[in-house]
């Protein structure tokens, strides 16, 4: 497995091998299992979010390296509605999908990077990342 | 990847064996209502020890699905929910409200017989 | 003393007179060896070795500066002070025994060398020019090992310290006692939902007494991970009942929007734990005092 990859997402069968593909690669980079965990959960909900709001997209895995810190970096990406008010997107319970409205709120708690942009009728790009921990070394 | 549906007297006993594709999951909650009407069973038992992940997506369906059959007369109890899972299941802010849930397939069972017991005694 | 620099000097030239110092060190080794375990023997600095110890260590130290000062690779250098610094470390040996002896064996080559070069300035200069930063480099390579070393150590006792501050006890089958005590932060208080967590599933626990009487302070972010614990606990089957909760506490949980009549909540760990037995179906009873002064307990079917 190279350390940076890209799956194209078009539909819920992209959302597994989306989240297995990530916790292969975070598996490599050496995160407990409670992490990997949290990593493909925060996966499963941003691969979701495409194939639900804007039905195609891509979903791009690579290590990344910030002074000694290793870690995953997670990019999906969609050319799709965007959001029209990201604050309200962001707030716990907040759906336009009759759903829970918690998969963007909760995958930045499960992440410790968590970035959205986002523009109307141009599409929507979730950045997240999460840093290996003790690995001072 | 189907889901076999095991029906043990009164209950019936759904394990997960592999991951689950949405669609595997809205399958499971349909073939489980419509069963629980066609053999009046009083308990479901879903073990999900193999599942990795459990997102907002999978959770909410479990809810749904035991509201569902709560609505036909029978309870749900979830079992085999992982560690790690259920650290990643709160820290995303999932709860599984009014849905019964016990460590593996041994303790849902004794949950259930627990259950339906007190119901009996109620109903006489 | 007067040093000049030489700046003529190249850089066959260096090589050399590098050499020539390669050669001189070697030549003298077992004298200026002894010097130097001499001198820090003079200082107190072996305190704690065995003579056995003293001449294998030296020889390979001196040794391994000497291919410093040749090869001008330190890389054996590094794992030999790595090596060097777990075991001095595990053995309870000071920076001041360490640092010191380097900076002793320093002064052993250094002197040597104004020994030998005593008639000839000029080459006195050009070699120290060569040994110095070698002398330097070599200083910074141990104490950076042992650095490193110590902040491992102590990397490894913070988590141990941790584990252990938060023990999960079980008191009997399917019941686990959490007595949470000190500050809460978030690292603390993910390692300890993870850990019971964990505990719940090998144990098989039904229940979990969490008793935060010996928790000083909460504030909204803590008690919104006490309420993750408890409910990440449900999820696997485990009940849990938390005891010790302060009127502060109470207060912080109840602006969080906690609803604490949802929560299992009991004054102290003595109810606590029998709210818990009871849960199980177990129930504590007072035998007659001439058969026992001590409380037994009694499975109630
Ligand atoms: N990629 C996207 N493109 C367009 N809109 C999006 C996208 N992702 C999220 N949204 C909008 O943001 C809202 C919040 O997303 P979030 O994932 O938090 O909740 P949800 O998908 O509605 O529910 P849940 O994820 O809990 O099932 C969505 O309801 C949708 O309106
Ligand atoms: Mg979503």
């Amino acid at each position: 497995m190279p350390d940076e990859l890209c799956i194209p997402v078009s539909s819920e069968i992209d959302i597994v091998t989306a989240r297995q593909k990530g916790r292969e690669l975070a598996a490599r980079l050496g995160f407990s299992n409670t992490e990997l965990t949290l990593i493909a959960t925060a996966i499963s909900e941003v691969t979701r979010n495409i194939v639900e709001y804007a039905r195609r997209g891509e979903l791009c895995l690579s290590i990344v390296q910030q002074g000694n810190k290793r870690g995953i970096s997670v990019i999906a990406s969609d050319r799709g509605p965007g959001i029209p008010n990201i604050k309200l997107a962001m707030q716990d319970g907040y759906s336009t999908g009759h759903s829970l409205g918690l998969g963007l709120p909760g995958a930045k708690r499960l992440m410790d990077e968590f970035e959205i942009v986002s523009e109307v009728g141009k599409g929507t790009k979730v950045t997240m990342k999460k840093w290996v921990q003790n690995n001072v070394r | 990847m189907l889901v076999p549906i095991l029906k043990q007297g009164d209950y019936l006993i759904a394990s997960i064996q592999s991951e689950l594709s949405d669609a595997d999951l809205l399958k499971l909650r349909d073939d489980l209502v419509s069963r629980v009407g066609e053999f009046h069973s009083r308990g479901v038992i879903v073990d999900v020890t193999v599942l990795d992940v459990m997102d907002s997506f999978a959770t909410r369906t479990l809810r749904a699905m035991a509201h569902m059959i709560m609505l036909r007369g029978a309870e749900t109890v979830i079992v085999g929910i992982q560690p790690e899972v259920a650290f990643s299941m709160v820290q995303l802010g999932l709860k599984l409200e009014g849905v019964e849930t016990a460590l593996d397939l041994e303790e849902g069972l004794t949950l259930l017989d627990h259950r339906t017991k007190g119901d009996n005694k109620r109903a006489r | 003393m007067k040093r000049e620099k030489i700046n003529q000097s190249t850089p066959e030239s260096e090589a050399a007179l590098r050499q020539e110092l390669v050669e001189h060190f070697r030549e003298k080794r077992e004298l200026l060896r002894q010097q130097w375990v001499q001198q820090m023997n003079a200082k107190g600095l072996l305190a704690g070795l065995t003579q056995e110890e003293i001449e294998n260590e030296s020889i390979t130290i001196y040794d391994t500066c000497i291919v410093c000062l040749e090869t001008g690779e330190y890389e054996g250098a590094q794992t030999y002070a790595r090596r060097m610094a777990e075991r001095g470390v595990l053995r309870g040996m000071t920076t001041e025994q360490i640092i010191g002896g380097i900076l002793t064996l320093r002064n052993v080559y250094g002197r040597s060398l104004f020994e030998w070069y005593q008639q000839d300035m000029e080459r006195l200069s050009a070699a120290l020019d060569i040994y110095e930063p070698v002398a330097d480099k070599i200083i910074s390579v141990v104490a950076l090992a042992f650095v490193e070393e110590r902040e491992k150590v102590v990397r490894q006792q913070q988590e141990a310290i941790r584990e252990l501050s938060t023990p999960v006890l079980q008191v009997r089958d399917q019941l686990l006692i959490l007595p949470i005590i000190g500050v809460i932060d978030t690292h603390r208080a993910r390692q300890i939902t993870e850990q019971l967590l964990r505990t719940i599933r090998t144990r098989r626990a039904k229940v979990v007494v969490m008793d935060i009487t010996g928790v000083p302070a909460v504030d909204s972010k803590i008690a919104g991970h006490l309420v993750q614990t408890v409910d990440a606990s449900k999820l696997m089957g485990a009940t849990v009942i938390v005891t010790g909760i302060s009127p502060e506490i109470a207060q912080t949980l109840v602006t969080l929007g906690v609803d604490i009549a949802k929560m299992n909540t009991v004054g102290d760990l003595q109810g606590g734990i029998e709210v818990a037995n009871e849960f199980l179906g177990y129930k504590v009873v007072r035998t007659e005092p001439e058969t026992s002064l001590n409380h037994q307990e009694k499975k109630v079917q």
